[in-house]
C-alpha cells in the first residue's frame, strides 16, 4: 500500500489520537496487572500502597485453581484438535466441488460464531439434557468446538483458495494418489494456516464463558473459576494473579499465529 | 521422427463430448493422434482444445464418448493412473519444494530409490540445460527456467505422451521463440508424443507435424500444416490459419460461376498494370489501391474492386522500388491469381 502522505509520518493529532485509543483498550489489562502485586486484600485504592508477590504464592496452593485451570487446558487441546480435523476435512469438501446444498452447509458451519453464544449455549444445553448423558468434559468440548470449527474452516478454506488447483492436478498427473497429494502437497501448504486456526481456537475456546457456563454443569473451567472469585473481595488479588495467566495463555498464541500468517501471507 | 514409420495410435477420441451445463465445451470430437507426432491443437480461447487436453490428462471426464491411450480406455481412469504427463500453463511449480524434489516428485510418489532419483534429475537438469540448478527454489529461477523445470518434471517420468497447456504463453517473444526450437528437438530427441495447445497459429504450423483447429467445442479440420494453410477446409480455418480475403455471393459468381466462398491468399494475388493481359489459367478483376502499408519485408495493398468489395494483397519487395507496379494511393490496377492457389471453402454452420 501506498502511503497518501508522500513523507509517511502521521500528524500530532493523529498520533495522540492512536496512543489514546491504545491507552483505552488496554488501560484495564496494566490495572489488572497491577493489582495482582498489591498489598491490599479487599478494597482497591490508587496508588496501590505496597507491591507484594505473595498472591501468586496462595494461587499457587489453591487445588481449585488447578482443577480449573487442567481443565481449561484439557477442553482447549481437545476442542482445538477435532476442530482442526473436522475443519479441515470440512474446507476440503467445500473447496473441492460444487455439491447439492454446498452454499447451505458454509452457512451453517460459519453459523455459530455468528450466533450469540448464549442462543448456541442455550440450545446445546437443552439438547444435552434431551439425552441421558449429563454434563461431563465432553459437553464442553462439544459446546466449544462447534466455534472453534469455525476458525480453521476460515483459515484452511482462506489458503486452499489461494492455492493454484494446478498444484494439485500436477500432482495426480505425476502419479500421486489423492492421499499422497493430501500429504506432500496440500498439507505443506496449508500448515501454517491450520496452525494460525489452531492456535485461535485454543485461544477462544481457553477464555470462553458463556457457551461454557450451559454446557459445564458443575464443573468450573478457569474463566468460570475466575467469575466465581469475584464474589469473594478477600480472594481479589488471588484472582487478579489467575487473569494474568489467562492474558499470558490466550496472548502467546494469538501473537504466534499472527507472526505465522503474517509470514506467510504475501 | 517427422514421418512415423509405423502409424500406431496413441490418443484416440471417439465422439468425445464434455459438456460443462448448457455449455458444450468439446462437442463430439473425432481425433486420431499418431506414436511420436508432435501434434498441436489450435484454435481461439473458449474453442474446447484446453478441454480436450485436461480430457486426454484426466482432469476432466468426458459426458460422453471414448478416449483410447494406445489401445487401452481411459475415459474414467484417474489422472495418476494414466501414462501420460502435463506441462501447465501456469507451471505448477511446487513452491514449498527444490527444483530437485520438483522434478523428483514423480518418482518419488512411485517409490523409485533414491540413487536413481538422483541420477535422473541431473540427466533431466542437464537436458533442459539447466544443471547444477536442483537446490534452488522455484521463485528464485525466470520465467524461462521454470517453464524448463516443469518440462524435466514431466518428463522424468518417461509418458508415452507429453500434454503441454499453452506452456509458451507467459514468456516473451524472443524466449519463446528459442522454446519452440528447443521443445522441438527434445520431442524429436526422445520420440514420444507431444500434444501441444496453443492458441497461436504461427507457433503451430512451424512447431508441428499435423494439427487440429478447434472452433467452438468441434474440430473444424485436421492437417498438416501446409494442408492447414494451402487447402483450408472451411473459412473459419482460412481465417484464423494465416490471413485470407474471402469472396462470397454474388461477388464468387461473378468471377467462377459458382456461389462458393472462394478464399485466396494475400501473398497469392499478384499486383499489374491495369493493361495486364488475363489468360486462361488465371482469375483478374479490376480496381484502385486505396491503402499502402510498407512493411520492410513486403508492402500490404488494400485494393477497392471495381465488383464493390476489398482486398488485401502483399507483396515481395523484391526490388527496391519497383517501375512497373504502380503502388501509388488512387492507383488503378488489375488483380491477377492462378485459378488453382484460390480455394473454394465447404461452410460449416
Amino acid at each position: 500500500m501506498k502511503p497518501s502522505n508522500p513523507t509517511g509520518r502521521a500528524s500530532l493529532g493523529l498520533k495522540i489520537a492512536v496512543g489514546l485509543v491504545l491507552l483505552f483498550l488496554h488501560f484495564p489489562l496494566l490495572i489488572i496487572i497491577l493489582y495482582a502485586f498489591t498489598t491490599e486484600e479487599a478494597s482497591f485504592r490508587f496508588p496501590p500502597p505496597g507491591l507484594t508477590t505473595r498472591w501468586i504464592g496462595e494461587l499457587v496452593n489453591r487445588a481449585d485453581f488447578w482443577n480449573a485451570l487442567s481443565l481449561s487446558l484439557a477442553v482447549a487441546a481437545v476442542a482445538t484438535t477435532l476442530a482442526i480435523v473436522l475443519g479441515t476435512l470440512l474446507a476440503g469438501a467445500i473447496y473441492r466441488g460444487k455439491f447439492f446444498g454446498r452454499d447451505a452447509l458454509t452457512l451453517l458451519v460459519i453459523l455459530p460464531i455468528a450466533l450469540p453464544g448464549i442462543v448456541t449455549g442455550i440450545s446445546l444445553r437443552s439438547a444435552i439434557s434431551l439425552t441421558d448423558m449429563g454434563f461431563t468434559f465432553w459437553t464442553i468440548v462439544i459446546g466449544h468446538t462447534t466455534f472453534c470449527i469455525v476458525t480453521v474452516y476460515n483459515n484452511v478454506i482462506a489458503r486452499l483458495r489461494r492455492t493454484a488447483r494446478s498444484q494439485m492436478e500436477a500432482s495426480m498427473d505425476l502419479g500421486a494418489s489423492t492421499f499422497q497429494t493430501f500429504r506432500y502437497i496440500v498439507l505443506p501448504n496449508i500448515a501454517t494456516a491450520l496452525l494460525a486456526g489452531g492456535m485461535l481456537a485454543f485461544a477462544l475456546s481457553f477464555d470462553e464463558v458463556i457457551v461454557t457456563t450451559f454446557t459445564a454443569g458443575q464443573q468450573q473451567t478457569l474463566p468460570i473459576w475466575i467469575l466465581s472469585q469475584l464474589t469473594r473481595p478477600r480472594d481479589r488479588p488471588v484472582t487478579n494473579v489467575a487473569a494474568l495467566f489467562v492474558i499470558a495463555a490466550t496472548f502467546i498464541p494469538i501473537l504466534i499465529a499472527y507472526r505465522l500468517t503474517q509470514k506467510t501471507g504475501e | 521422427m517427422n514421418a512415423p514409420t509405423q502409424l500406431s495410435i496413441a490418443v484416440r477420441l471417439q465422439a468425445v463430448c464434455r459438456y460443462f451445463g448448457e455449455v458444450k465445451a468439446v462437442d463430439h470430437v473425432n481425433l486420431d493422434i499418431y506414436d511420436g507426432e508432435f501434434f498441436s491443437l489450435l484454435g481461439p480461447s473458449g474453442s474446447g482444445k484446453t478441454t480436450c487436453l485436461r480430457l486426454i490428462a484426466g482432469f476432466e471426464q468426458p459426458t460422453s464418448g471414448s478416449i483410447q491411450l494406445y489401445g487401452q480406455e481411459v475415459a474414467n481412469m484417474p489422472p495418476y493412473e494414466r501414462d501420460v504427463n502435463t506441462v501447465f500453463q501456469d507451471y505448477a511449480l511446487f513452491p514449498h519444494m527444490t527444483v530437485g524434489q520438483n522434478i523428483a516428485y514423480g518418482l518419488m510418489v512411485k517409490k523409485v530409490p533414491k540413487p536413481e532419483r538422483e541420477r535422473r534429475v541431473r540427466e533431466m537438469l542437464e537436458m533442459v540445460r539447466l544443471p547444477g540448478m536442483e537446490n534452488r527454489k522455484p521463485s528464485q529461477l525466470s520465467g524461462g527456467q521454470r517453464q524448463r523445470v516443469a518440462l524435466a518434471r514431466a518428463l522424468v517420468n518417461h509418458p508415452r505422451v507429453l500434454l503441454l497447456d499453452e506452456p509458451l504463453g507467459a514468456l516473451d517473444l524472443k524466449l519463446r521463440q528459442q522454446m519452440q526450437i528447443e521443445l522441438k528437438a527434445i520431442q524429436e530427441r526422445i520420440g514420444i508424443t507431444f500434444i501441444f495447445v496453443t492458441h497461436d497459429q504461427e507457433e503451430a504450423l512451424t512447431m508441428s507435424d499435423r494439427l487440429a483447429v478447434f472452433n467452438h467445442g468441434k474440430i473444424e479440420q485436421i492437417g498438416t500444416p501446409t494442408e492447414l494453410y494451402e487447402h483450408p477446409a472451411t473459412g473459419f480455418v482460412a481465417g484464423f490459419v494465416g490471413t485470407t480475403n474471402l469472396i462470397s455471393g454474388d461477388s464468387a459468381r461473378k468471377l467462377t460461376g459458382s456461389p462458393e466462398t472462394l478464399s485466396i491468399r494475400p501473398e497469392k494475388i499478384r499486383l499489374c498494370p491495369p493493361d495486364t493481359p488475363v489468360t486462361e489459367d488465371l482469375y483478374g478483376i479490376d480496381g484502385t489501391v486505396r491503402d499502402t502499408i510498407y512493411l520492410g519485408m513486403h508492402t500490404r495493398y488494400l485494393v477497392e474492386t471495381d465488383a464493390g468489395f476489398d482486398l488485401i494483397v502483399v507483396q515481395q519487395n523484391l526490388e527496391s522500388a519497383s517501375a512497373d507496379i504502380p503502388t501509388t494511393r488512387g492507383s488503378r490496377v488489375k488483380l491477377l491469381w492462378y485459378k488453382d492457389s484460390a480455394r473454394r471453402l465447404t461452410e460449416m454452420e
